[in-house]
């Protein structure tokens, strides 16, 4: 760790202020000078490693009482970035209409984590690549843009199969944004101009040429919310790990469906754990769309979920292990009692 | 009584609390990084990001610009120490690959540099703006990496002595009706006890006293005084309590002594927390192994053939290993055995002890094989063993001194509810789950070393035992405080106990699960040079005879009946005659068949370690057995252990709460070493990659839902005074197997390669 200045925010203007002003010639937003610090169970961890050596910290937890608000009246939900990932878990109108986003909460890390981190923090959080997060590796094209990918050769068993680049395969690690993603959600962006809103889906970019670029948040800009609109109970989220519980995602499914009259309305299906950011399988949805649920469905809708993924020496496994995962999701969700 | 703290029977002690949980709980106590130091610098390490190679130069301009920084320490300007032998080949070092003494490096992760700071934060930051450019060459990882070399074990490692042999072993495998030959591996594990590789230390004059987790604090202070070129009388090592140690902390590692050196150097004590990182390289670890074994049999389930082959990686320089055949070849009756160990060199850190480190990965190899010779003769895996169950070892013919092997299977058995299995594999399922039952058996050598101790009773009954053993979180001063209550007949609430401290009389270490046995032994003695002191004084024309023990109100064997009242009174009387206040007593005990130079070696730092099959006409073990129930996910092929059930005989169970507590954390151990712990080895760098704890698995509560230990009834009249077989390193042996084993009965797929992952399940 070294040593930075340690801002509290007094209000979202004065936050972005002192974000941008640290940060204007620093990009991309994951180098930046000036980091805004929530759970800080990611960040601080990062800089304990010496992989983020923001020279500015700003606090943004003072802005809680405007931006942890859990609404959920009528058929819009919004989630105010500064939500513990516990409260959110523990509603009792999220485990009832959003199961997908309760349980993607619940299963994730531990109890302790859970209380201390934030949402806007939790789709913030950086990849777990061991090469990544170990400063004594000089190949990381993420870390060290141009130094090559360690991990392309090296130990991948946890690394992504779907939307890696000859640059980086690094997992996006989290399980919240599956639901996100799924789900359709906006996030609203509070920067210096004011707040925009945009699709959650635009936020993760995918490694390509530049995997030292995860989002399109500029420096300066933080998450103030997410929305959602309509209301999901027959939802699911089913992850896959090697022990029960406070573990990142093997493979990850994020199911949700709206079926009447036994026909598939609209279909839902996110990956975690298999891909380089929050993964929308779209192909897959396509399949299911119109048709009446059977298990060969849910199989075609898997198969197509994971046609283009290319597996490597220790992750080969992830590609089969998703499939089996997502048509499991698929079944559960089908038969929920809604 | 609760589940915690079972009820004794016959030949166990009480199940009296942890002498030392309420300042566990309470968080007071203290660990090495805790004690308090004046004015102390803070060290951190800067550790080699290549396996093999040299520095050719270090660019310090960044790190010495940061505020506080006093010093940095490398091969270039930094103390020489002396080199130091192997501790498995006598010296006092789990490796002789020593810091900064050149620019050489041997293995990923060598210490290269020590930056010393006003604070903590500022002796990490300068760490890491450290510039390092290295002249790298292309290691070898592990096996099947080119440039690594074989030789037999025999001959290189002086603790492995012979490759056990008998009879004519390829003879009777080729004649035999039934064979089977399987390959077994097992992967590179860390310790990762909690209590980080701490070292504080501070000079006071020309003596030195270091803070560190250690399990064998003589080893420690004469290996640091013979790397400093001082006297050993001059060191102190002081802990005590230890973070847990797994075998890590038995020998020296490389960071003590040069931190001493800086310390005295700078003239200021020192604090130095490596990180979780660092433990994985500047200490040791357990290596990954191979194994082929063959085994022949008649079609009623008789060996008649037996051969274990295994190999073990080691560092280049030093010839470690586990060579756990000495156990596997004579766990069984047969009369055709052959055997052979080999070490693989690679650039590496040198291996080192890790719970259990013969017996953990061997008997994974012979257990699952027995399990695999059972299917092949459709026959119940416990009544394979049964049948080749033995009162005598097969290569010497010596008697086991008590076994309760089939006893421990038949008891843990009826707990698991084994009658309900169904044998065939893929039989039993609960909705999405997949159910296996699995067994296997585990051992573990009783082993006894040399201990001194010294006992003071007051004439009120108070109690102070001095011993240097170590409380590694086992329940050391515990039980050392029960022997000396019992034997004494004082109350136990007034017994005090010091441990971890070299300047006590001295103790093995704590390894090979000797401690119970060796301390207990010597206290046990030493108590009754006191009871023989009051006896005299009272009586002194008689001999020590019961009348006498009564008068005294001190109870001898067995043990259980010690006085349950304070008979103070009888005291008082004996202190009168004597006319004293207080009675001390110095005694040294040393176990039957110790060599000659036990007592001698003792004081300077070098265990004697007897029992096992190395005992001269017996041969002794504790036994038990082991259940698991495993679930594998038909969908995800995830696979957890939703139970696990052992019965346990180890002689004379001190005090059947920390026993139990033992053999649960054994368990569950197991099973972790058998579904989570790996270290992964990059194979082009030699590095490990996965070297912190969100990365290297262990289980969760979430994982261990039911945990069940029965103890059993032993009695052993032939291995020490107290009658303890260690049983710190029983449980986690045989775990491994069974739950191969589980996983093959709920799967129909055999597994002979450790941790078993989702991925390696087809179902
Ligand atoms: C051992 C361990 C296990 C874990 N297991 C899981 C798991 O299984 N599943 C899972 O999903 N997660 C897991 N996590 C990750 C954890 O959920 C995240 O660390 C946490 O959600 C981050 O939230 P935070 O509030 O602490 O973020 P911080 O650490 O404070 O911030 C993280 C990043 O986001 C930025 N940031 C924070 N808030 C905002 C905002 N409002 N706008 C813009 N940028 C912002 C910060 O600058 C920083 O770069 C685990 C973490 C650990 C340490
Ligand atoms: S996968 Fe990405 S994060 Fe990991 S080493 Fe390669 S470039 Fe770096």
């Amino acid at each position: 760790m070294r040593s930075f200045l340690y801002q509290r925010a007094t209000d979202p203007g004065m936050a972005v202020q002192a974000l941008s002003a640290a940060a204007a010639a620093n990009n991309p937003l994951t180098q930046a000078a000036a980091q805004p610090l929530a759970g800080g169970t990611t960040l601080i961890d990062l800089m304990k490693l010496d992989v983020m050596r923001p020279a500015a910290i700003v606090d943004i937890n003072p802005l809680a009482q405007g931006w942890s608000g859990i609404e959920t009246g009528g058929e819009k939900l919004r989630l105010g970035a500064l939500a513990k990932m516990s409260d959110v878990a523990a509603h009792a109108d999220i485990q009832r209409h959003y199961p997908v986003i309760a349980n993607s909460l619940r299963l994730a890390a531990s109890a302790q984590l859970r209380n201390m981190a934030t949402l806007g923090g939790n789709v913030m959080q950086r990849t777990r690549c061991s090469y990544f997060r170990d400063i004594s590796y000089q190949n990381c094209n993420k870390r060290i843009p141009g130094s090559g990918c360690a991990a392309m050769d090296g130990v991948n068993r946890m690394h992504a199969v779907l939307g890696t680049s000859d640059q980086c395969i690094a997992t996006y690690p989290g399980d919240f944004a599956q639901a996100l993603i799924a789900l359709d959600a906006t996030v609203e962006i509070t920067g210096k101009s004011g707040t925009r809103s945009m699709p959650f889906a635009q936020l993760h970019k995918a490694p390509g040429n530049t995997p030292d670029i995860e989002t399109t948040l500029q420096p300066g800009e933080l998450i103030s919310a997410f929305s959602i609109r309509g209301r999901w109970p027959r939802s699911v989220y089913l992850k896959a790990r090697d022990r029960q519980s406070y573990e990142f995602a093997l493979s990850s499914a994020a199911i949700a469906l709206d079926v009447q009259d036994g026909v598939i309305r609209d279909a839902r299906v996110a990956l975690g754990g298999v891909a380089t950011v929050p993964w929308r399988a779209r192909e897959a949805e396509a399949l299911l769309k119109g048709r009446k649920f059977d298990n060969g469905l849910a199989q075609r809708a898997a198969d197509a979920a994971f046609a283009d993924a290319k597996g490597r020496q220790h992750n080969s496994f992830k590609i089969s292990l998703g499939k089996r995962l997502v048509a499991r999701a698929l079944q559960q969700a089908s038969t929920m009692e809604v | 009584m609760t589940v915690a703290a079972p009820e004794p029977k016959v030949n166990m002690g009480n199940p009296v609390p942890r002498y030392d949980a309420v300042v566990k709980v309470t968080g007071r106590a203290t660990y090495a990084s805790d004690m308090p130091l004046a004015n102390p610098a803070y060290a951190y390490l800067v550790t080699s990001a290549i396996a093999k190679g040299r520095v050719e130069s270090f660019d310090l301009a960044g790190a010495n610009r940061v505020r506080g920084v006093i010093d940095i320490v490398t091969h270039e300007n930094g103390p020489k120490l002396k080199e130091l032998k192997l501790y498995s080949n006598g010296g006092y070092a789990g490796t002789t690959i020593q810091p900064l003494r050149s620019a050489d490096i041997a293995h990923d992760g060598q210490i290269i540099a020590v930056v010393i700071a006003e604070s903590y934060e500022a002796a990490r930051e300068a760490a890491n703006r450290v510039k390092v450019s290295y002249t790298a060459v292309v290691p070898s990882a592990t096996f099947d990496s080119p440039g690594t070399t074989t030789a037999a074990a025999k001959g290189q490692n002086s603790q492995f002595k012979e490759d056990p042999q008998v009879g004519n072993f390829a003879k009777a495998f080729e004649d035999a009706e039934v064979k089977l030959t399987a390959s077994y591996d097992t992967p590179t594990q860390h310790h990762n006890p909690m209590e980080l590789f701490s070292t504080s230390c501070a000079w006071i004059g020309d003596n030195l006293v270091i803070y560190e987790p250690s399990q064998y604090v003589y080893g420690l202070k004469n290996g640091v005084a013979e790397q400093l070129g001082i006297d050993a009388d001059k060191v102190r090592v002081v802990n005590p309590y230890v973070g847990g140690g797994f075998g890590s902390r038995g020998s020296m590692t490389p960071r003590t002594a040069i931190i001493a050196a800086i310390a005295r150097r700078l003239n200021r004590p020192i604090k130095l927390v490596p990180t979780r990182d660092q433990g994985f390289t500047i200490a040791t670890y357990r290596a990954e192994t191979r194994h082929e074994i063959k085994l022949g049999a008649s079609r009623d389930g008789k060996l008649v053939a037996l051969r274990h082959e295994g190999a073990e990686v080691s560092s280049r320089p030093d010839p470690y290993c586990v060579g756990g055949t000495k156990t596997t070849t004579r766990l069984y009756a047969c009369p055709n055995v052959d055997s052979l160990v080999s070490i693989v060199r690679a650039d590496r850190n040198t291996p080192g002890f890790m719970r259990s480190p013969p017996e953990v990965p061997y008997l994974f190899a012979l257990e699952s094989a027995m399990d695999e010779l059972a299917v092949k003769l459709n026959m119940d895996p416990v009544e394979l063993r049964r049948i080749n169950d033995t009162t005598n070892e097969p290569i010497g013919g010596k008697p086991y001194t008590s076994r309760s092997l089939m006893a421990c299977f038949d008891e843990a058995a009826k707990a698991f509810g084994w009658s309900q299995r169904s044998p065939e594999p893929k039989s039993m399922a609960d909705g999405d789950w997949l159910i296996g039952y699995g067994c296997a058996a585990t051992c573990y050598p009783t082993q006894m070393g040399p201990s001194a101790a010294r006992v003071r009773l007051q004439r009120d009954g108070r109690t102070r035992v001095e011993i240097a053993g170590h409380e590694i979180g086992t329940g050391a001063y515990t039980i050392i405080a029960q022997t000396a209550s019992e034997r004494l007949g004082v109350p136990l609430e007034k017994v005090a106990v010091f441990v971890g401290d070299s300047e006590l009389p001295p103790a093995p270490v704590a390894g090979g699960s000797n401690s119970t046995a060796s301390t207990c032994s010597a206290v046990m003695m030493v108590c009754d040079q006191i009871r023989q002191r009051l006896f005299k004084a009272m009586m002194p024309n008689q001999s020590l005879t019961d009348r006498a023990k009564e008068t005294v109100g001190i109870g001898q064997t067995p043990a259980t009946r010690a006085a349950k009242s304070d008979r103070s009174l009888d005291l008082e009387k004996a202190f009168d005659a004597l006319g004293a206040g207080v009675v001390e007593e110095y005694g040294e005990w040393k176990p039957e068949d110790a060599p000659p130079d036990s007592f001698q070696a003792m004081h300077s730092g070098h265990v004697r370690l007897v029992g096992g099959h190395s005992l001269k006409d017996k041969i002794a073990y504790a036994f038990g057995a082991e259940f698991v129930e495993v679930r594998v996910n038909r969908f995800t092929h995830e696979i957890r252990a939703p139970r696990l059930v052992g019965a346990f005989a180890a002689g004379r169970i001190m005090n059947p709460r920390t026993a139990r507590s033992q053999l649960m954390g054994g368990l569950i151990w197991g099973m972790s070493s058998a579904l989570l712990e790996a270290t992964e080895i990059d194979q082009r760098t030699a590095r490990y990659v996965n070297d912190n704890f969100a990365d290297y698995l262990v289980p969760v509560n979430a994982d261990v839902p039911g945990v069940e230990v029965i103890l059993l009834s032993e009695q052993d009249d032939h291995i020490n005074p107290a009658g303890a077989k260690g049983l710190g390193e029983l449980a986690n042996v045989g775990t491994n197997a069974a739950v191969c084993n589980a996983i093959y009965h709920a799967t129909g797929q055999r597994i002979r390669k450790l941790p078993v992952r989702l991925e390696n399940i087809e179902v």
